[in-house]
């Protein structure tokens, strides 16, 4: 298994927010993949397990909704908004420009495993295209023009030990993330 | 005349300084309207609502104090609200702001409503890209029930509900009530058919469910704060309250605009709000609210009879921001999301664009729309590669008319609505898109798919 304790514990607590286990099938499922970083069949057995239902019926929710996942990803996750709003202000020049800077071709990871570049639809943040999701934080009004500059900024997160660690403040990509 | 803005949901989370914390909202008046709320019995409370007129937030506009009225009261069942933040509808940005920025606005109307219907349990369905916004109304619920708002108790009453943030998994179906109550269960976001599951009556876990957008509960605090009756005279008669325009797109001043229902119109939205087109360019279209909702042209004339017996005749820019006017020009208020085009766009690769989306989005249950998006989608996308066939514009539009009104959910509308739309009104530069390529001429730089 090796999940951390502390998702463990959160699991009994989540479960009894519910008047029937199996709505805590979801929350479950995001609790190990935060921990994880993605969902084997062992944990969709111990979510089986948990909330009273077979592995497959587990399997079945994993399998519909685009945020879970079955392998690993690179160390830092980039979602670029393809929908309308954002393509109008030029999310498809800044696909292809990250592609370029981040040496990553856009639905797979970087050779390095440093990143996981992804085209996804709407994430509700339409006045301020183009709009990408970096990890736990919302970037706003990336033009194409920015793209080499807000790759680099993705690239020195790397190095930076207090990623995602910081606590969020207003109105910062953390915050709106 | 020009025409303002009146922010009653965005009045305070726009303030230098205003926080997401509960002092701050005490400071600004929060949660006085509660007090009201249970003061009075649960049933007046409902009335205040329907005599408000208040119309639901989530893109279909049904009258609230008429959704709550449905709830089956007979069947002995506890009865549940269902809050719909799982804001997904492209072009719609409008929910966000209240739960990054005010989220005790919306907790307050939460509370409120659940004492009207008096709901054992309350879930808040947000979407699962809003991670920090899930931790923000965590927070805010936790701060809520320490001084009575939520929870046990609540101010004395007697009456108790508990409220649970549920996170989603980044699918635009359960934004659709039934899809989003199957989600809730633990199970794939398969919408369910109706009859026999109306939410009032066979909603959650079989019980009688209200589903409300988070904005609807919102706008419910102010119901409770003016009175139904006040609450009636803002906006126009049919529509009440304020509308939050969310412009996006290929405008100067793209954002948010909250302005009283049918006090002004798409062209004052469009220029005086949102400073007009961008530099050099021409507005083309617009998608008035949210993608679902049909397109509009400009240089269209709109012509007919409102419900009121009152004829018009109407250009783009004419038309008042109010659901019964919009809707009298064949298209929707929807989600107030508007998205604008103008005449840098191949509207082909704008088509093609939300094929793709809805395509995407399909959950796959109704065989209509699982193969009529994927072909709409694989046939725009020709067209914009270089082998689109002159047949293909007739087609898309068979293929379109072939899925609405054939599946089980309203998503066969949203996938077939944007072509049936788009094409009669686009069909001559679409053919010229084709031709163009079959020639090897230069198209629009600006790339869509």
């Amino acid at each position: 298994m090796s999940l951390k304790p502390s998702t463990l514990s959160q699991a009994d607590t989540i479960i009894a927010q519910y008047p029937q286990k199996r709505s805590a099938t979801m929350p479950l499922l995001h609790l190990v993949q935060e921990d994880r970083g993605y969902i084997t069949q062992d944990d969709m057995a111990w979510v089986a397990e948990k909330v009273g239902v077979t592995p497959i019926q587990v399997l079945e929710v994993v399998t519909f909704y685009p945020m879970f996942r079955q392998q690993a990803i690179g160390r830092r996750h980039v979602k670029v908004c393809r929908t309308l709003s954002c393509a109008l202000r030029g999310s498809y020049a800044l696909m292809e420009s990250l592609e370029k800077s981040l040496n990553c071709p856009r639905g797979e990871t970087s050779a390095d495993g440093n990143f996981t570049l992804e085209f996804v639809e709407c994430i509700a943040d339409c006045g301020c295209g183009p709009v990408v999701q970096v990890d736990h934080a919302l970037h706003e009004n990336i033009a194409p023009e920015k793209a080499a500059e807000f790759a680099d900024q993705i690239k020195n997160s790397l190095k930076d030990s207090n990623y995602g660690k910081n606590k969020p403040q207003p109105g910062t990509p953390e915050w709106n993330g | 005349m020009s025409a303002v803005e009146r922010p009653l949901i965005y009045a305070n989370l726009r303030k230098p300084g205003y926080s997401i914390d509960l002092d701050c909202y005490l400071k600004h008046g929060g949660y006085e309207a509660l007090k009201k709320a249970v003061a009075m019995k649960p049933d007046e409370v409902c009335k205040e609502v329907e005599i408000s007129g208040l119309r639901g937030r989530g893109g279909a506009g049904f009258p609230t104090g008429m959704k709550w009225k449905f709830l089956d009261r007979k069947s002995g069942k506890p009865c549940y609200l269902v809050v719909n933040a799982d804001e997904s509808e492209p072009g719609t940005f409008k929910d966000r702001q209240i739960i990054y920025k005010d989220p005790h606005q919306m907790l307050e109307g939460i509370a409120i409503t659940a004492w009207a219907i008096q709901a054992k349990q309350t879930f808040i369905y947000i979407r699962g890209e809003f991670q920090h916004g899930a931790k923000i109304l965590e927070n805010a619920i936790a701060e809520a029930k320490a001084k009575g708002f939520l929870g046990n108790n609540i101010l004395g009453s007697g009456y108790s509900c508990d409220v649970v943030v549920h996170r989603g998994g980044g699918c635009y179906v359960c934004g659709e009530e039934t899809g989003l109550i199957e989600s809730l269960e633990g199970k794939r976001g398969y919408p369910r058919i109706k009859p026999p599951y109306f939410p009032a009556v066979l909603g959650v876990y079989n019980c009688p469910t209200i589903v409300n957008n988070a904005e609807t509960l919102a706008q419910v605090k102010h119901v409770l704060t003016f009175g139904g009756a006040e609450f009636a005279k803002i906006g126009v008669p049919g529509d009440s309250g304020t509308h939050i325009w969310g412009v996006s797109g290929l405008v100067k001043r793209p954002g948010l605009y909250e302005i009283e229902a049918g006090k002004a119109t798409f062209g004052q939205l469009l220029y005086d709000f949102c400073g007009g087109p961008l530099d050099g360019r021409k507005f083309k279209a617009i998608i008035p609210g949210g993608s679902s909702t049909k397109i509009l042209k400009f240089g269209e004339r709109f012509k007919g009879k409102l419900p009121n017996g009152q004829e018009f005749d109407w250009a783009l820019e004419d038309i008042p921001l109010d659901s019964n006017s919009i809707a009298a020009c064949g298209t929707g208020l929807g989600t107030g999301g508007t998205i604008v085009i103008d005449d840098s766009v191949e509207m082909i690769q704008a088509l093609s664009n939300l094929n793709a989306f809805y395509a995407h989005e399909t959950c796959g249950q109704c065989t209509p729309c699982r193969e009529g998006s994927l072909w709409l989608s694989r046939v725009s996308k020709r067209i914009t590669t270089g082998g689109g066939l002159e047949s293909d514009v007739p087609l898309l539009l068979d293929i379109a008319n072939q899925v609405a009104g054939r599946t089980i959910c309203a998503h066969g509308e949203a996938v077939a609505w944007p072509v049936q739309s788009a094409v009669p009104k686009f069909k001559d530069e679409y053919l010229d898109s084709i031709k163009r390529r079959q020639k090897g001429e230069s198209v629009s730089t600006l790339k869509l798919i």
